[in-house]
């Protein structure tokens, strides 16, 4: 990696204003996207802001109808919360299917959510929810988030805090591994309550996106069958050696079958 | 009695000396040796597949600060280029195409990640900034990033000088006798099939620390080698001109080699070379990115063969044409891989009396490719064994029953092939008959039926394999183009109070030969292993070897110590008749006990040993004081492990996605020393071996890129993508090495990918499907079952 000056502030306000001063430097929270990148010198940041002694964005709390699950939450915390196992097992089960042990050990919602890999697991949560993102800024609907590839509505010195997540009636996750590096090839997140019928894809596409025909017909009705005979266009989806866009389309139906099937 | 207690010897399962150290983080690794001074080498690489280099100019990062040395190949006048160990001729008698591998390119670069020019710096990240200030101006050339694109007319090529890429064009065996028997066949089945290309992965990235003392001249190399002696006799004699005896090579503990450790590469060279010119040692490590660019890849054929059958099933004869990528240079031992460690196995099991084979070796811009564990004998069997069952069900015959019609028989050995080998035991039908009983076969369709009940595709398949190791005979080699002896040297240092220290040219990286080496002493000798000291991987230490590959270390490392053992026990009777004024001829020893024969007198090993090293009554006029013999060990011939392996996968059908289920190993590797270590071996070949069949695949692009070239795409084998793998053996005897071992650390990946390919054709044979290639990723399968090209 390239030599950055290195900071740990402890407070939110602390590490906007890093941010908000150098517009090269760079939050980190896990390291598990960022100190890769960094390693193979694809990334040359001035300073990194590292998060992890901020107060603010830790924890997993329920709110009302929802959960609030701050951003520095590692993926293992999430995978053995009881609350979340409560409340949104779907939830905790993908958490703890990301990565290896080491992975989600170190790795957080916050930094996944912020980098918006298309491979990435929980952009597919928080759409197929329609949770909310909660920032240094303001309040953004899951809907208004993700942007395309790598791409989000957050600003350079915005930072994430936390992630407010409806609670629904039923929600289950799926999803196709890319047999090499284990991310996604192709996934289906899935739910029914109080944003109503969601159907989130990702891994498919450069950007996790709603499938709508086929939350048309869970609405209709909410059974494996009927999202069975809906195909997903192959059009503009991801292409590579694993996998063409006709195979990801053709997965993208098998996984929103196995979710329904998961939510039951 | 001094036997060793609890039971030490040939057959305990001891637990390996070495783990305690590797388990607790303990070992000595190339990249934890760090001598004072040291300095640290960046290796600039090439971007591109094909280019000429029209110039580089380096004063820049030169300047940068913590930077000693910028070099290019401008700055190695008179260094030599990498040598290759074997040299193979043409049909026509000439010598292979041999084109020079320069340390650093000259002139040209010729696959992804040819070195360019070393910056050697006070750090890492000083040396590697510095390198990003290098500027080399390409010129960018069409490259040719596949056999079938580098002999395509007007081909670019890789190398001036080497017509249609061809590096040479080889056969075996008799062509006419083989067009006679297909003349005369009921049946002939043409298949046709890829051996897809691996890249090694070791867990230890390659590293090489130089250091050079100014006060006597000498030179020492750290590296992570499987065959340290080979590498100084390497690099000293052709590339650097080092004498043996101011070139000191150590390569400590290995993580893992499988071949890929074996060649000598440019960073041993420029580090050594680097850290004399100075005055400072020099590291180089790799990381994974580079690994994948620089680390000699394995396999990669492409074959047409064809097989006669009479109407009862029949083998008469086999014909085959393959044509096998060599990369941009030839890496050490790569001619001699798709030759004779290739076309001499395809006889396999199998009495086929006519065999003709014929090989073209490609120049193309990727990474060079070398033996990769099992080398050459993995392609032959798979070729063989698929063919085998596309012939069985072309033809209408049952896949065992044919091969069991096919097998030479137990009482056929020594048994002469066509293609040159000649085996001298073996029996599979008997550990045919072990796997199908273990494998359950014959219950086979009922599973089937309950895997397609729960909506899976259940299929079985099976490889009956014979590999060829313990290399090798010193002269047969020679005669075949070895450019080296291929024994082995094995030292037992009995020290004055009865313990043992073993030096031995074979090389440890995750074999377990600190163990096994340890136990043929004790059950020799009788002292306990906890007493036994296996030295290995350093030229100052141990007096010769040739290392470790070819599953050769037991079969010709441990005969050799064996040699020497005889020569303690011989030196040791004659101490031992000094002593108890008995003759020579009335001396027996069995386990560390000097016996009269018929008498109760008796001493320990321990007390001649005393005697040896404290000659007070001692017959010194005859014999010489201390208790230490060498042997130089040249085997005979090739040793032939062989068995059965068995898959069972499912499908599942809406992804494509193959779970193995079971695998079922019954292999034949001669006497076993240590059980539990034989059934790592096997169960981490098979694992390769499963890696190959359904998930490792090398791909490059049409202009020489490296798709696969990290582990975000290239997939490896994890414990999940395995199944319980069972291990049993059944012994023949090896009958031409004192010991009767054959070897077994490469009959696992060997076996095994036809037997998983073959499991995944049956499970699709309500689909008609005949073949599929390697690996079998759920995108093909898919593609298949919804009948997709893909
Ligand atoms: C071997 C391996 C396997 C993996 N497998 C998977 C997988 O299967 N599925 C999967 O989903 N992920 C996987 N990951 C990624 C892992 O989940 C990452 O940890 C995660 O994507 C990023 O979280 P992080 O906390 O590590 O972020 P970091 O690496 O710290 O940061 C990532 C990016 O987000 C920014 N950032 C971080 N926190 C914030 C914040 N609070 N506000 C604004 N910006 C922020 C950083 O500046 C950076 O650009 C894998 C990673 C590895 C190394």
């Amino acid at each position: 990696m390239y030599d950055f000056a290195y900071h740990k502030p402890a407070t939110l306000a602390d590490a906007v204003k890093l941010l908000a001063a150098d517009p090269d430097a760079k939050a980190v929270s896990g390291g598990h996207t960022l100190i890769p990148a960094l390693k193979l010198r694809l990334n040359k940041p001035s300073a990194l802001v590292d998060l992890s002694g901020i107060a603010e964005m830790k924890g997993i709390r329920r709110e009302g109808g929802a959960l609030v699950i701050g951003a520095l939450t590692r993926h293992a915390e999430v995978a053995e919360s009881a609350e979340v196992k409560a409340a949104i097992p779907a939830l905790a089960y993908l958490a703890a299917h990301i990565g290896d042990v080491q992975v989600r050990n170190r790795g957080t919602l916050g930094g996944s959510v912020s980098n918006n890999d298309p491979a990435a697991d929980y952009p597919a949560a928080v759409l197929g929810l329609g949770a909310t993102v909660h920032t240094s800024k303001r309040k953004i609907a899951a809907d208004d988030f993700f942007l395309g590839m790598f791409t989000t509505a957050l600003e350079p010195d915005e930072i994430l805090v936390a992630i407010s997540f409806p609670i629904p009636e039923k929600a289950g996750y799926a999803k196709m591994k890319n047999p090499a590096s284990r991310y996604v090839m192709a996934g289906a997140f899935v739910s029914k309550g109080p944003m109503g019928v969601r159907v989130a894809i990702n891994g498919a596409g450069p950007c996790v996106f709603r499938q709508s025909a086929m939350e048309a017909a869970l609405a209709a009705q909410w059974s494996p069958e009927a999202v069975a005979g809906i195909k997903q266009d192959a059009d503009g989806l991801n292409s590579d050696i694993h996998g063409s866009a006709e195979y990801r389309a053709h997965l993208v139906t098998v996984m929103a079958k196995r979710a329904v099937a998961a939510a039951g | 009695m001094n036997l060793v207690t609890p039971f030490e010897g040939i057959g305990a399962s001891v637990k390996r000396k070495e783990d305690l150290r590797f388990l607790s983080g303990r070992g000595q690794y190339t990249d934890d040796i760090n001598r004072p001074g040291q300095a640290y080498a960046f290796i600039l690489r090439s971007p591109h597949a094909h280019a000429r280099i029209a110039g580089i100019e380096t004063a820049k990062a030169a300047a940068m600060p913590g930077v000693l040395a910028v070099y290019t190949s401008a700055d190695l006048a008179g260094i030599g280029g990498l040598p290759c160990g074997w040299q193979i001729h043409n049909k026509d008698g000439t010598p292979m195409a041999e084109p020079k591998h320069p340390v650093l390119a000259e002139g040209k670069v010729r696959h992804v990640g040819d070195p360019v020019a070393v910056v050697i710096a006070e750090t890492r990240a000083r040396a590697r900034d510095a390198a990003e200030a290098v500027l080399v101006d390409y010129e960018v050339l069409p490259a040719v990033a596949s056999m079938a694109a580098a002999q395509a007319p007007g081909a670019p090529l890789v190398h001036e000088g080497v017509a249609g890429n061809l590096c040479y064009d080889w056969h075996i065996g008799d062509a006419a006798q083989v067009e006679a028997a297909f003349a005369k066949a009921a049946h002939r089945v043409v298949f046709e099939t890829t051996n897809n290309r691996l890249v090694p992965n070791a867990m230890e990235p390659r590293c090489a620390v130089g250091d050079y003392d100014t006060a006597t001249g000498e030179h020492t190399l750290y590296t992570t080698s499987q065959n340290p002696h080979v590498i100084r006799l390497l690099m000293g004699a052709f590339v650097l001109n080092i004498p043996e005896a101011k070139l000191r090579v150590v390569a400590p503990d290995v993580g893992g080699g499988f071949g890929s450790k074996i060649y000598h590469y440019a960073e041993e060279a420029i580090v050594t070379w680097a850290a004399a010119k100075l005055g400072r040692p020099v590291k180089w490590t790799a990381d994974r990115s580079e690994s994948f660019v620089s680390d000699a890849h394995g396999r990669d054929h492409v074959t047409r063969a064809e097989l006669a059958l009479d109407a009862e099933g029949r083998f008469l004869a086999l014909k085959v044409s393959t044509q096998a990528n060599m990369g941009a240079y030839l890496s050490t031992f790569a001619p001699c891989v798709p030759t004779y460690l290739y076309a001499t196995l395809l006889a396999g099991v199998y009495t086929t009396p006519a065999i003709y084979a014929e090989v073209k070796a490609v120049f193309t811009n990727t990474v060079p490719v070398d033996a990769y564990r099992g080398a050459g004998r993995p392609e032959a069997t798979f070729l063989l064994e698929r063919l085998v069952d596309v012939a069985a069900k072309r033809c209408g015959f049952d896949r065992v029953e044919l091969r069991r019609k096919n097998f030479i028989s137990p009482d056929a050995f020594p048994y002469q092939t066509p293609v040159a080998l000649q085996y001298d035991s073996g029996n599979y039908h008997a550990t045919l008959d072990a796997a199908l009983a273990t494998a359950d076969w014959a219950g086979f369709e009922a599973r089937r039926a309950e895997a397609k009940a729960r909506g899976r595709l259940r299929g079985i398949g099976i490889s009956t394999y014979l590999e060829a190791c313990g290399i090798a005979p010193s002269a047969v080699v020679g005669s075949l183009g070895a450019r080296a002896g291929l024994y082995e040297v094995g030292t037992i240092r009995v020290h004055p109070t009865g313990s043992v220290t073993v030096l031995t040219g074979a090389h440890s990286h995750g074999q377990g030969h600190e163990t096994t080496f340890a136990q043929l002493v004790a059950d020799k000798l009788g002292v306990p292993i906890a007493n036994v000291e296996v030295v290995h991987g350093d030229t100052a230490k141990v007096p010769f070897g040739m290392g470790t590959y070819g599953s050769r270390s037991l079969a010709v490392g441990g005969s050799a110590m064996d040699k020497a053992m005889d020569k303690i026990i011989a030196k040791g009777k004659k101490i031992a008749a000094h002593l108890m004024e008995a003759s020579v001829e009335d001396i027996e020893f069995d386990r560390g006990t000097f016996r009269v024969a018929g008498t109760d007198k008796a001493k320990s090993l321990t007390e001649i040993s005393l005697a040896a090293y404290v000659p007070h009554n001692y017959p010194i006029e005859e014999l010489e004081p201390g208790l230490e013999e060498t042997a130089f060990y040249d085997p005979k011939n090739f040793t032939y492990p062989g068995g059965c392996h068995i898959a069972e996968v499912e499908i599942e059908p809406e992804t494509g996605r193959v779970h193995l289920v079971n695998f079922t190993a019954v292999d034949d590797v001669g006497r076993v020393i240590n059980p539990m270590i034989v059934e790592g071996q096997v169960q981490g070949g098979v694992a390769q071996g499963v890696g190959q069949a359904l998930l490792e695949g090398c791909v490059y692009d049409a202009d020489g890129q490296l798709l696969s070239g990290s582990m975000l795409d290239y997939t490896m084998p994890r414990a999940d993508d395995l199944a319980p793998v069972s291990v049993a053996t059944h012994t023949t005897l090896c009958t031409h090495n004192p010991l009767g071992v054959k070897g077994c650390g490469e009959v696992g990946a060997i076996g095994s990918p036809p037997a998983v390919i073959n499991a995944v054709v049956d499970a699709l044979r309500d689909w008609g499907v005949e073949h599929i290639e390697m690996p079998a990723t759920p995108q093909k399968i898919w593609s298949i079952i919804h009948g997709k090209s893909c």
